[in-house]
């Protein structure tokens, strides 16, 4: 986004941050929007042999819009016995995390907010912040249900962290960076046994790298079927559940927002970005495109993400522990070594 | 004070103090969870007080009443004809097969006989309130396991159901159609063809749920081996219907009780499973169904014709004595006690419905389990609130 305003006129620093930062709530925002209503709303429905939303605007595309305006009007509630500014800190905790990880996704050779040489580093670092705001709300609240939840949230969150490093090294072995911008790059400049025709998507070489990381997204995202820390049967909402009106509408914008993100991220490892085959990845049109393309990768990652969430049932708190770490694990190391070496061989 | 002057000495007393410290047992205070009266498990108001070790379960109690509504009380006030109102509420999914006994019992005392049809047709609708009220528990253990989109099916699918008993009762939940000697009407024109389509789509429902639920690694990761019950101890708490035949025990009232219904006139099987856990449970319902699927197909194939309703008086008087009748309903063994002093209302009611029994088993089957446990067996061992308080 710089490089690019840049090019075309100077701006005063001031402007580039006010750009930075409508740019930076819509890029949170949209993909927030088009999952609830394509996944949450739509696709769910039609598994569900109903419509879903269908009265406001076409085929219930306004929902949303009435939705937030709902949580909006709402009472801001405030258990008596809970621990009153942590309370209200919370959500916004949570929310930092969101935003802070948008920041090292491209959308185009020219079109990021910061490029910065350990991207992908900052944005597993920054992922985790999301646990503290978490354990906040479950503790703050003063309730048993959020405790529960908020204690389960850190155990999963700390256990699926380490999968979800240990998969993104195999694609960064192969790039031999870091940055996220290269690690693009790499993607479309590369070639499958000396054929560049399509470039080199890592999903292709790194399957089981791509795999594990969408199962470890599934459980820091506390989706079904590892949604153990809001599990709506046992523990009401987990930590939730005493939030209302506006705090809750922005847990809310977090999850799905941070699922857009995640998204993101496993298209811009595995799945070449911003890029499409055909064009010369330094080409400017890209700057134009390259969101777009990369929403539509996003929508594919996340139909999957969303896919499992409207079709599994929960596990265990052990049993997705035992997942953890005598599954995941084990197999993210076996891909490092045999990436490892084959980078060498290669 | 007296001094210790040999260092040795001095030495081993420090070493036990050390050691005597370290060794005092960190005591943890456990937790007190309320899960009810209102809590989205529960569907209903059952109040389940666990006390909790981290997520282990160290101690459960049950706690009744919440929806206490005195239906034992309210029918000694009642004409024997105006109870089937009352008691259609018990087990409000499954509400004819509620009726059943209680007239078996009523014409048992009068000395009476329904007519053939009338039983034939009485039959039907126990199956078909069986197939309404179990489809949803095939369902409703998904969402209670975390996977929303079963529940919906058996929403979809179970509407059919209740347009079917609508269509000959007239009510789609309480039907209150059962008559001392015999049935309110006979069921309409064209109604035989549209409920054998209907039996089509619930085979299809099952087999749905078969590839959507219990074919799920997860699912049979959170249920076999999960809230077992052995025989013995089943059956020492009293335990029916699914919930005993998962455990092993060959047991059905339909083909071992038989009185009133046709059920011996069939050709059927009892389902048991030997495990006795969770999914076992679910296992042998779901077979309940296709089985209950095709006892209502027998039944529409060989309906004997005549009439609906046996002679009786206009005023019905129970002339004195004492009849207990019990049938399997689609939650177990469900029974009416009624006494009789020769009056235009019963002298005493007394309900033993099979949730309340198979809800008792709690404390002894949650001791050692963790909270997601809990909700899976709860839904597992499936009661209905009204049919636990009455």
């Amino acid at each position: 986004m710089n490089g690019a305003l840049t090019l075309a006129v100077e701006l005063a620093w001031w402007q580039q941050t006010g750009i930075r930062a409508v740019v930076g709530l819509l890029a949170v925002l949209l993909p927030a929007g088009t999952l609830v209503y394509l996944f949450l709303f739509k696709m769910m429905s039609f598994m569900q042999s109903r419509l879903g939303p269908m009265e406001a605007g076409p085929y219930g595309s306004l929902q949303l819009l009435a939705e937030v305006g709902k949580f909006l009007q709402k009472e801001d509630i405030l258990p008596r016995k809970a621990d009153r500014w942590v309370f209200m800190a919370a959500p916004f905790v949570v929310l930092i995390s969101t935003f802070l990880l948008v920041l090292v996704i491209p959308a185009g050779p020219d079109a990021w907010f910061i490029d910065i040489d350990t991207g992908i580093f900052f944005a597993l670092a920054v992922s985790s912040i999301s646990v503290i705001g978490i354990l906040m709300a479950g503790w703050a609240s003063s309730s048993k249900y959020s405790l529960l939840g908020a204690l389960r949230a850190a155990g999963q969150l700390v256990a699926y962290e380490l999968p979800l490093v240990l998969a993104v090294m195999g694609v960064v072995i192969q790039a031999g960076t870091l940055n996220v911008q290269d690690i693009v790059m790499a993607q479309a400049t590369g070639e499958i046994f000396g054929w560049g025709g399509i470039g080199n998507p890592f999903i292709l070489t790194q399957f089981l790298g791509f795999a594990i990381f969408l199962i470890a997204v599934q459980a820091e995202l506390t989706q079904p079927p590892f949604d153990m820390p809001v599990a709506e049967s046992e523990l009401v909402t987990g930590y939730l559940t005493e939030y209302s009106g506006l705090r809750f509408l922005l847990f809310f914008i977090a999850e799905f927002a941070t699922a857009g993100i995640f998204s993101a991220l496993a298209a811009t490892l595995f799945l070449g970005g911003w890029y499409v085959p055909g064009l010369d990845p330094t080409s400017d049109l890209f700057n134009v495109l390259g969101p777009a393309i990369l929403l539509g990768k996003v929508i594919l990652v996340a139909f999957l993400i969303f896919w499992f969430r409207f079709t599994y049932p929960r596990f265990r708190e052990d049993q997705l522990q035992q997942l953890a770490w005598k599954v995941l694990i084990p197999l993210s190391l076996i891909n490092i070594v045999v990436t490892g070496v084959l980078k060498v061989v290669f | 004070m007296t001094a210790v002057n040999d260092t040795r000495q001095l030495a081993y007393i420090t070493g036990q103090a050390s050691d005597a410290r370290v060794n005092v047992e960190i005591e943890t205070e456990g937790m007190t969870l309320n899960i009810g009266p209102q809590h989205p498990a529960t569907h209903g108001t059952l109040r389940v007080v666990v006390k909790l070790d981290g997520e282990r379960v160290t101690r459960a109690e049950p706690i009744m009443g919440y929806m206490h509504r005195g239906y034992e009380k309210l029918a000694e006030v009642r004409t024997y004809p105006q109870v089937t109102t009352l008691v259609n509420r018990i087990d409000w999914l499954g509400s004819f097969a509620n009726e059943v006994p209680f007239i078996l019992a009523a014409e048992r005392l009068m000395d009476v006989e329904a007519p053939p049809r009338a039983q034939w047709i009485r039959t039907v609708l126990f199956e078909l309130s069986r197939i309404a009220n179990v489809v949803l528990f095939l369902g409703d253990m998904g969402v209670q396991l975390g996977a929303v989109t079963p529940v919906f099916f058996a929403f979809r699918d179970r509407e059919f159901v209740l347009n079917q008993i609508e269509a000959v009762t007239g009510g789609r939940f309480h039907p209150n159609f059962d008559r001392i000697g015999g049935l309110k009407d006979d069921l309409p024109k064209g109604w035989t063809e549209e409920t054998k389509s209907v039996l089509g789509r619930i085979r299809t429902f099952c087999n749905e749920m078969e590839d959507l639920v219990t074919g799920n690694e997860i699912f049979q990761a959170r249920t076999r081996g999960i809230g077992v019950i052995p025989a013995d101890v089943g059956l020492a708490y009293g335990l029916s219907g699914a919930n005993i035949r998962a455990s092993g025990v060959d047991w059905d009232l339909r083909r071992d009780g038989g009185i009133g219904l046709v059920h011996d006139q069939l050709d059927w099987k009892v389902w048991t499973h030997p495990d006795g856990d969770s999914f076992a449970r679910y296992w042998v319902r779901l077979q309940e169904v296709r089985e209950a699927c095709d006892m209502v197909d027998q039944l529409l194939d060989g309906m004997p014709s005549g009439p609906v309703m046996a002679k009786v008086p206009r005023i019905i008087k129970v002339p004195a004595g004492e009849a207990y009748v019990e049938t399997e309903n689609p939650l177990g063994v469900m029974g009416y006690y009624v006494v009789s002093k020769g009056d235009l209302v019963p002298y005493r009611v007394k309900i033993r419905s099979a949730s309340f029994n198979n809800i008792s088993i709690t404390p002894w089957l949650l001791e050692g389990t963790y909270v997601p446990d809990v909700i899976s067996i709860l839904a597992s061992l499936y009661f209905i609130l009204g049919d636990i308080d009455r």
